[in-house]
């Protein structure tokens, strides 16, 4: 079966009402952005979720690969020096 | 259960032994209670089932939208018809949030809805019954989408990502529904006149079978729900959801006066439970094999919609084609 007359997929992203960062929400077809933004309010935004929405045809997204998951992420691993809670402070000094 | 019948391998759990390393880890990973996601490995069989059980469970979000359909330009206020507007908008949009779920294993959307309209896949069994007074649509919310809350809260901690996901969201919405459905009930079987009060108990007896025979088959006739629960895409069986379901509703039903139609029904002491008459399971195994009262009506309304909605789709796309290359060309 051909899917050449299929919209494209689109991935939704919604910043919700307390001033948060866009998040990632889900997918929907569309044949272009415009009417992604508008069938994203329909199935996305019922109850009021948002104030603002992105849409980026899924295509478009380049994603990491679940076998980088070692090489790109155990690296941060063993460096517990980058949190605050390496480094002991006197109680004398007071709250830092 | 939306998804009644899913066919997995049909052979019972695979064993260690059986399992190839990638196999093994594979299931390492959702015994630890990891979440599979779309990219990572899984095994053929594990996705096919997941197609199956996904696919259906969105068929039935967007056939179940008939029978309340049927009712939108007859409801009785113009309160119950917004909020039968807001409930069927809301079926449309699982059924959404499903297909895209089941898109990221690699199936695509037009063929999920051929696979429907051709009926290689199924949708629940319980939209093939029809929606005969106004009381059927508080049965339909009380019974209906209170079995399918039973079945899809379990479902939020499913291994499948995408799956879980899209029943986290489903579940906070779908609460309404169940209670918009009582309310109805409410006010015709406590509040209403004699007559609402026989359409309402009308409305029970009619329903009541139907909404246990959406948990699915007994769990003895059950053979595919072992390697599905082990692949935890299926958290409990279904004969456990059944009898959670019957135990919330009982007093639900004593609570508006009305009596379950069912002579057998009584409180156990002893396990602690109702106990109750199974379905007619010929009738069940009749409707999900396309035999029910409205299974040839509802396939035919779903075929006409999207044929006749070819058009808007084709033109959409042609549009957003020309504009795309009208802007490439002006660049």
């Amino acid at each position: 079966m051909s899917h050449q007359n299929e919209w494209p997929l689109w991935e939704v992203f919604i910043r919700g009402q307390h001033g948060m960062s866009h998040r990632h929400v889900g997918s929907l077809h569309a044949a272009d952005a415009e009417h992604a933004i508008r069938n994203a309010r329909d199935v996305y935004t019922r109850r009021n979720e948002g104030v603002s929405i992105w849409v980026v045809e899924a295509e478009k997204i380049t994603a990491s690969s679940p076998s980088d998951k070692g090489p790109l992420f155990d690296p941060s691993r063993d460096k517990v020096y980058r949190h605050p809670t390496f480094y002991d402070i006197p109680d004398e000094v007071g709250k830092m | 259960m939306y998804a009644q019948m899913v066919k997995s391998t049909g052979k019972g759990v695979q064993s260690r032994n059986e399992m190839s390393p990638e196999d093994r880890a594979f299931q390492d990973r959702i015994d630890r209670g990891e979440k599979i996601e779309p990219k990572d490995y899984m095994p053929p069989s594990y996705r096919k089932t997941l197609i199956r059980q996904i696919g259906q469970h969105a068929h039935s979000e967007i056939v179940g939208q008939l029978p309340e359909g049927n009712w939108i330009t007859r409801a009785p206020t113009l309160e119950r018809k917004a909020n039968l507007l807001a409930k069927v908008q809301d079926e449309a949009g699982h059924g959404l949030y499903l297909y895209c779920a089941a898109e990221t294993l690699g199936v695509s959307r037009d063929e999920l809805v051929e696979m429907l309209h051709s009926e290689r896949m199924k949708y629940s069994s319980i939209f093939n019954y029809p929606t005969l007074t106004w009381a059927d649509m508080g049965a339909v919310g009380w019974l209906v989408d209170g079995a399918a809350i039973m079945n899809q809260v379990p479902l939020q901690r499913t291994s499948y990502g995408p799956y879980a996901r899209a029943m986290v969201r489903i579940c906070k919405e779908e609460s309404f529904h169940q209670r918009q459905g009582y309310h109805i009930m409410i006010r015709m079987a406590k509040e209403g006149t004699d007559d609402q009060k026989r359409m309402a108990q009308d409305a029970l007896n009619r329903f009541w079978y139907p909404a246990l025979m959406m948990f699915g088959p007994s769990d003895k006739d059950s053979v595919h729900s072992a390697q599905s629960m082990a692949w935890r895409i299926k958290i409990n069986t279904n004969d456990e959801l059944r009898q959670k379901f019957v135990d919330e509703t009982v007093p639900q039903a004593e609570f508006l006066g009305l009596s379950i139609p069912d002579e057998n029904l009584r409180w156990n002491e002893e396990t602690g439970h109702y106990d109750f008459s199974e379905p007619d399971w010929s009738e069940f195994f009749d409707v999900i094999s396309g035999n029910g009262p409205c299974n040839a009506e509802r396939l035919s309304a779903r075929r006409k919609a999207w044929e006749d909605g070819a058009w808007v789709r084709d033109a959409m796309l042609a549009h957003a084609r020309k504009a795309q290359n009208k802007s490439k060309a002006a660049e």
